[in-house]
């Protein structure tokens, strides 16, 4: 098969019996092994993987009912957990962890019978927006391996721009899925908060995070959309309300549909070539029949602020269970009681961004600060989603830029923290309002490197956003240049 | 108060953790049951584990709402859950899952008896929590053992106003206490298990002054260690304080063999909890149907019991007291009673042969072998005098062997002999038989009557009635002389 | 922005050499000064965020439904003596 041929195309083949899940498992995993280089796995789940693919093969040759991905390779980023497969979370001090539980939506993939070939590399527990923040070692981008991926789900966004698999799982808290889809020139949907299943999603900010899904094209997006949405008894916050056919969905054109231009992402700042591409999907739009309508969020300058008080402030409280006990990394030093013993085993097991960020947290969350920061925080995110619901009432969707720059070389931004953290301020709103939004390629920079179009839907929107990218995906070749190949 | 020479109050405020009588744990489907061995009630959310999300036990909600509705609370329609941090290797997560400033009950009060005088005492809040689990230090390994069979366990909190001020308040009010949440099903009360535990702040100052600095004496786990524990903290304040000194503000343990209670300074520091609201839980809906539904199912209260049986039986304190020991109790009491002329004299029956039956058979009033119908039955039966409360001992024993109900009894054996002729011909039979007897009592030796009574109710097998037994006995003596 | 890094650090339970815990305050010195920025927002009126979802907490019925194998558990676990987790000496 094509090394990029989509999760539907390998579905149809499968079906049609003119390849094995076995096969298509054994050629992702010396994909996987072959492009070692750019550094987007940390576990290749090689036995589990085969004998999956295996058992799937004997049920479809027999006629037996298969599920919705049965047989399609997949790979899913480290920060959530698989039962019996190590799950690090990009982190020192999860090396060797082999939890004793799958997540709810690993057991859904497996439930639908697609193959986890292993996971992938990401920032250390979700921090970072370049995957350079990982404790073993940083993932290059495939369009350029001097390049970053983004991040934080850069493996994810790396292994199906380069084609190792078709789809991958990502966890979003300020754009980890949107952004390092848009830096590969792949497709990453963040849903809705409470869509899918946080249980067994490693916790980095547990009012933020959700995972999502990564594919080439938004159909596929779509098909693994509606594996992982739905309730979930282990999960307070996952909704309750119906999954729709997020597949079937797809089609149609995009005429009366109203695309909301909010000014406050066009703004001094953004990379004049980044800007000019997604005005140039914008117009895509309208010639498709939509009308663009200007709109203004408000406090879009005070998100980041926003983020990085209420994100710290839930990382230091989640992070506060590694403390060398039950599992996890344990100093080997001498440690004079137990307070030394979580002091030094924490200092070694979290790298620099994590400390920093629980230290800020700390600070936030602390007697007499509580309410300047944290209380204050909160206050803001209320007018950020006021902004959102006003926007939504003269808007379908929102289309902005996912990132102000595209790809940046790494070892660029790793020296100043802020500045890495303003690179989010396009995604973060859409995340603290609680909104779904969807990365679509969009176009290319001077460099070759790739441009996303972000599309925000109102929440449990997911559908709509969907039909809207994919709408534009048809009527564009964007999500048919692939990395290393002719053109490219 | 004891402790004090001069002019001293001491001023109390205790609160209490109970352990909610669920199967299951607050947050997640791991068992509570107690004296496993270690670390088998456990599972993803209990162990802290990466990607562990709670969920909340219904059971702990409407148990915690059914404590608020019985003393009086007000329920809050929407709660919240905090997370309180601090790290200690019997919490797994680094923080601990209670309420903070949204509790589900706020207010109530607890009515209770001290040295006999009625005094009502304000409670500020009750709230949902998450049990730690358990280290145990072993001087062996110079390691400790971390057990998190408890870890996640569902507890009350259940925060007294500082209204106690003395030692012997704080006794009642926490045995009141434990008297509710065990009457209402919402905890076991096991206090050996550390399922009721309280810990008591204790300040004192002159009469009328501001409130003093207090000390908190933590984790005590009994009734008596809370009466010596405060009597000694107390006198130790004011003994500080008389001396020009004052009292530091700190956690101090109670060490009932020593009899004193120690600071536990230093082995803290200063506590900064962060609390913030769960992000992994939303708001607690509680519904006015639901608040109904529990309020339709709330029982008497023990000590309402206690006083009703007092004014309605006619019974002693202490006859009230003994027949209110358990609900299953008082229900036997009140079947039996509701149908026979004394209540008295069922309290009679009931705490006497019948307990002492059950005491001796090891077994529990649920499975009595003589229901309150039959007993109750065989009460009336002396009332109206088909037997005698001899005979009527003879049946219970009966009835407790065989099961046999007390009319197929006394159709057996045949009623009491009350008729005069009979029961004469019986006395006349007897002196007969016993000139020797009958000659002693002659003489003035009128003890020896006992021994002629006993000879007639033989004859009779029992079945005469004691009281005609003997008057007829006298006269026919007398006839004799 | 002055942040007492050795007290949150305590808080933290992180140990910071003296030229980390000099780097990171810098840091967050400029970080907070970024954030300061909230303060001219009027939110006196405004209510917070807690959760963006509308919804009340679902309840779970009280069943035991959930246990996993002390064995597995173990296993990943820094020092433990069979039976429970091994720490040094709590005080």
């Amino acid at each position: 098969m094509n090394t990029f041929a989509t999760a539907g195309e390998l579905l149809a083949a499968l079906d049609a019996g003119e390849v094995t899940s076995v096969a298509l498992t054994e050629a992702a995993l010396a994909r996987a092994r072959a492009g070692a280089e750019l550094g987007a796995w940390l576990h290749l789940a090689e036995e589990q993987a085969l004998t999956r693919a295996a058992d799937v093969d004997r049920r479809r040759a027999a006629g037996e009912p298969v599920g919705a991905l049965a047989g399609v390779p997949i790979g899913v980023k480290d920060q959530i957990v698989t039962r019996g497969i190590p799950t690090t979370a990009g982190s020192k001090m999860l090396a060797g962890w082999v939890p004793p539980y799958d997540a709810t939506v690993v057991e859904r993939l497996h439930a639908a019978d697609a193959i986890v070939v292993g996971k992938l590399n990401q920032d250390e527990f979700a921090m970072g927006s370049s995957n350079e923040r990982s404790a073993f070692g940083p993932v290059r981008n495939p369009w350029d391996p001097s390049r970053v991926p983004g991040g934080s789900s850069g493996g994810s966004a790396a292994a199906v721009a380069a084609g190792h698999v078709p789809l991958a799982l990502g966890t979003d808290t300020g754009g980890s899925i949107r952004q390092p889809a848009s830096f590969c020139g792949v497709v990453g949907l963040k849903p809705t908060y409470g869509r899918v299943s946080r249980y067994g999603a490693i916790a980095f900010a547990s009012s933020l995070d959700q995972i999502g899904p990564f594919g080439r094209t938004v159909a596929d997006v779509a098909r693994l959309m509606g594996v992982l949405a739905g309730p979930d008894d282990h999960d307070s916050t996952a909704l309750r309300s119906p999954v729709p056919d997020y597949l079937a969905g797809l089609g149609g054109d995009l005429a009366g549909l109203r695309v909301g231009v909010p000014e406050e992402y066009f703004v001094a700042g953004i990379d004049p070539e980044v800007e000019a591409t997604v005005r140039a999907a914008l117009a895509q739009l309208e010639a498709q029949g939509a009308t663009l309508v200007p709109v203004s969020l408000p406090h879009t300058p005070y998100a980041v602020a926003t983020y990085y008080i209420l994100a710290t402030a839930e990382a230091s409280s989640n992070l506060a269970r590694y403390d060398g006990v039950r599992f996890g990394h344990r100093t080997a030093e001498r440690v004079s009681d137990v307070a030394d013993l979580y002091a030094k085993s924490r200092a070694e097991g979290f790298g620099d961004e994590v400390k920093r960020r629980i230290i800020l947290g700390t600070y936030a969350l602390s007697s007499g600060y509580y309410d300047a920061y944290y209380l204050k925080a909160q206050k803001v995110r209320t007018l950020l989603r006021r902004d959102f619901e006003a926007a939504f009432a003269a808007c379908d969707v929102l289309a902005t830029p996912v990132s102000p720059v595209t790809a940046f070389r790494l070892g660029e931004r790793v020296d100043d923290p802020l500045q890495m953290y303003l690179a989010d301020i396009f995604t973060i709103p859409s995340s603290l309002a609680g909104n779904t939004s969807v990365s679509v390629p969009c176009g290319f920079d001077g460099a070759g490197l790739p441009v996303g179009l972000q599309l925000i839907g109102p929440p449990l929107e997911e559908g709509r956003v969907l039909r809207v990218a994919h709408a534009y995906e048809q009527a564009t070749a964007w999500h048919r240049r692939h990395p290393g190949e002719e053109g490219a | 108060m004891a402790a004090s020479g001069g002019a001293w109050e001491a001023v109390i405020g205790l609160e209490i953790h109970a352990q909610l009588a669920t199967e299951s744990k607050i947050f997640c489907g791991a068992p509570t049951s107690f004296g496993d061995a270690p670390n088998l009630n456990i599972d993803p959310v209990t162990l802290g584990l990466p990607g562990a999300l709670p969920v909340l036990n219904r059971r702990a909600v409407e148990l915690a709402i059914r404590l608020g509705l019985a003393v009086g609370s007000r329920i809050d329609r929407a709660s919240r859950f905090a997370r309180k941090h601090y790290f200690y290797p019997d919490l797994p997560k680094g923080y601990q899952i209670s309420q903070f400033e949204e509790p589900i009950c706020v207010g109530g009060q607890i009515t209770c008896d001290v040295d006999g005088v009625e005094k009502t005492f304000g409670l500020t809040r009750i709230h949902l929590e998450e049990d730690a689990g358990k280290n145990v230090h072993d001087p062996k390994t110079g390691r400790s053992y971390i057990d998190l069979n408890r870890a996640g366990t569902p507890l009350v909190e259940i925060v007294g106003e500082p209204v106690l001020r003395s030692p012997a308040d704080a006794v009642a009010y926490m045995k009141a206490v434990h008297e509710i949440v065990v009457a209402l099903g919402v905890s076991d009360g096991n206090m050996e298990q550390g399922n009721f535990r309280c810990d008591a702040n204790v300040s004192v100052r002159r009469p009328g002054a501001p409130f003093g600095t207090r000390t908190e004496i933590k984790n005590v786990n009994s009734f008596r260690f809370v009466g010596r524990a405060l009597e000694y903290e107390i006198a130790r304040q004011i003994a500080v304080l008389e001396e020009g000194g004052a009292v530091v503000q700190e956690t101090r343990g109670w060490d009932d063999d020593a009899g004193v209670t120690r600071s536990q300074r230093g082995k803290e520091e200063a506590h900064d909890y962060r609390y913030f609201p769960d992000p992994d839980l939303m708001v607690v809906h509680v519904d006015e149907a639901l608040i109904d539904a529990i309020r339709a199912e709330l029982p008497e209260l023990p000590r309402a019991r206690r006083l009703r049986f007092e004014h309605s039986y006619g019974l002693s304190a202490y006859d009230a007291d003994v027949l209110t020991q358990s609900p299953a109790r008082a229900s036997y009491f009140e079947a039996v009673a509701g149908g026979v002329k004394d209540p008295k004299l069922a309290a009679n029956w009931i705490m006497g042969e019948l307990l002492a039956t059950l005491n001796r058979e090891g077994k529990d009033l649920e499975a009595s072998p003589v229901p309150a119908a039959a007993l109750a039955e065989l009460i009336a039966l002396i009332e109206g005098g088909t037997i005698s409360s001899k005979m009527a001992k003879d049946c219970f024993s009966a009835m407790v062997a065989d099961g046999v109900a007390p009319a197929a009894w006394v159709k057996q054996h045949g009623g009491q002999i009350t008729d005069e002729g009979a029961i004469q011909a019986a006395v006349e039979a007897v002196l007969d038989q016993s000139p020797a007897q009958v000659a002693e009592f002659l003489s003035g030796k009128e003890k020896v009557i006992g021994y002629l009574v006993g000879q007639v109710m033989r004859q009779t097998r029992g079945k005469a009635n004691p009281q005609q037994v003997n008057a007829v006995l006298r006269a026919s003596l007398e006839a004799r002389r | 922005m002055e942040i007492d890094i050795r007290h949150v650090a305590r808080l933290a339970r992180l140990e910071l050499d003296a030229a980390e815990a000099a780097r990171l305050g810098a840091q967050l010195g400029q970080i907070l000064d970024y954030v300061a920025q909230l303060d001219g927002l009027d939110t006196a009126d405004v209510p917070p965020t807690t959760h963006v979802l509308p919804v009340a907490t679902p309840w779970r019925e009280d069943a035991v439904t959930a246990r996993i194998d002390r064995e597995e558990v173990l296993a990943a676990a820094p020092e433990h003596d069979g039976e429970a987790f091994a720490v040094p000496k709590v005080v």
